[in-house]
């Protein structure tokens, strides 16, 4: 049963992925596509990881509960610095004079 | 620092690194684990002036467990704002779905962990990404359309600034 839930996750992860990998080359500008960026490293990583996690615990033991807790804190570090990278891109490009795309 | 509440945080920073040590390297044996006695004691002699966590402990377990229900509420935010990014990505004519504009907010945080907590949570969230924030609670926001402009600062600043309230 943990089988088939922890595929949908990855199978949903995946979708997610995809909706980002589209949405960063069909958006306009250098800062939509920073939306796009976004959804992958949140919804596509928090769903694939926790259904990798989910896999894992299938089989219960404490060296299988330790790769889980080490899969949740890959999941808490990327939740840490992905937005920090961000900022500095969008700090970036601010400085640089980059004007963002807006409707006519 | 008093020396009681200098007490307090070593043992406090001691068990968090213990922790992840143990949780990093999964072996119970008495030789890994005095290795990493060892270690921890290491790194908190050599950063003790960065590292040692707040040596309030009422405040330090308020704020633990207002963690601990702000963040199922911050993911449930995310998979929300992940379905409303899908019709704009996937629509024909995405340029008109969309309206990027960067828009001023004033946040009632006033805390620097809370503002940088805050300004994490906003980018994370997709559609809404930080552009600059400063301690006055001044941020400036780039947003993707119309609703996600108009859903801040919302209930996001109102848990974060009573989460950091003193």
């Amino acid at each position: 049963m943990t089988v088939y839930i922890s595929g949908l996750l990855i199978v949903g992860g995946l979708f997610f992925f995809l909706i980002g990998s589209i949405g960063m080359i069909r958006l306009p500008d250098f800062y939509s596509r920073l939306h796009a960026a976004g959804i992958i490293d949140t919804m596509g990583l928090l769903l694939s990881m926790s259904g990798l996690a989910l896999l894992i615990l299938s089989d219960f033991n404490l060296g299988n509960i330790l790769s889980a807790l080490k899969i949740i804190l890959i999941v808490v570090f990327i939740y840490l610095t992905s937005p920090t990278a961000t900022h500095a891109i969008v700090d970036a490009g601010i400085r640089a004079g980059l004007k963002p795309w807006s409707k006519k | 620092m008093k020396t009681q509440q200098r007490k307090t945080s070593f043992f406090l920073t001691f068990f968090i690194l213990f922790l992840f040590w143990v949780i990093f390297s999964g072996k119970f044996d008495s030789f890994h684990l005095s290795l990493g006695v060892i270690s921890c004691f290491l790194v908190i002699w050599i950063t003790s002036d960065l590292l040692l966590v707040t040596p309030d402990m009422a405040k330090f377990i308020r704020l633990f467990m207002g963690f601990t229900l702000y963040i199922p509420w911050l993911i449930w935010q995310i998979v929300l704002s992940s379905i409303h990014m899908i019709p704009i990505i996937l629509s024909p004519e995405i340029e008109k779905k969309i309206n990027p504009r960067i828009i001023k907010i004033k946040s009632r945080v006033r805390d620097e962990v809370g503002l940088v907590t805050f300004a994490n949570s906003i980018t994370l969230t997709p559609g809404t990404i930080t552009v600059a924030a400063n301690i006055h609670g001044d941020m400036t926001i780039h947003a993707i359309d119309d609703e996600c402009a108009a859903s801040l600062p919302g209930d996001m600043g109102e848990k974060i600034a009573k989460l950091f309230a003193d």
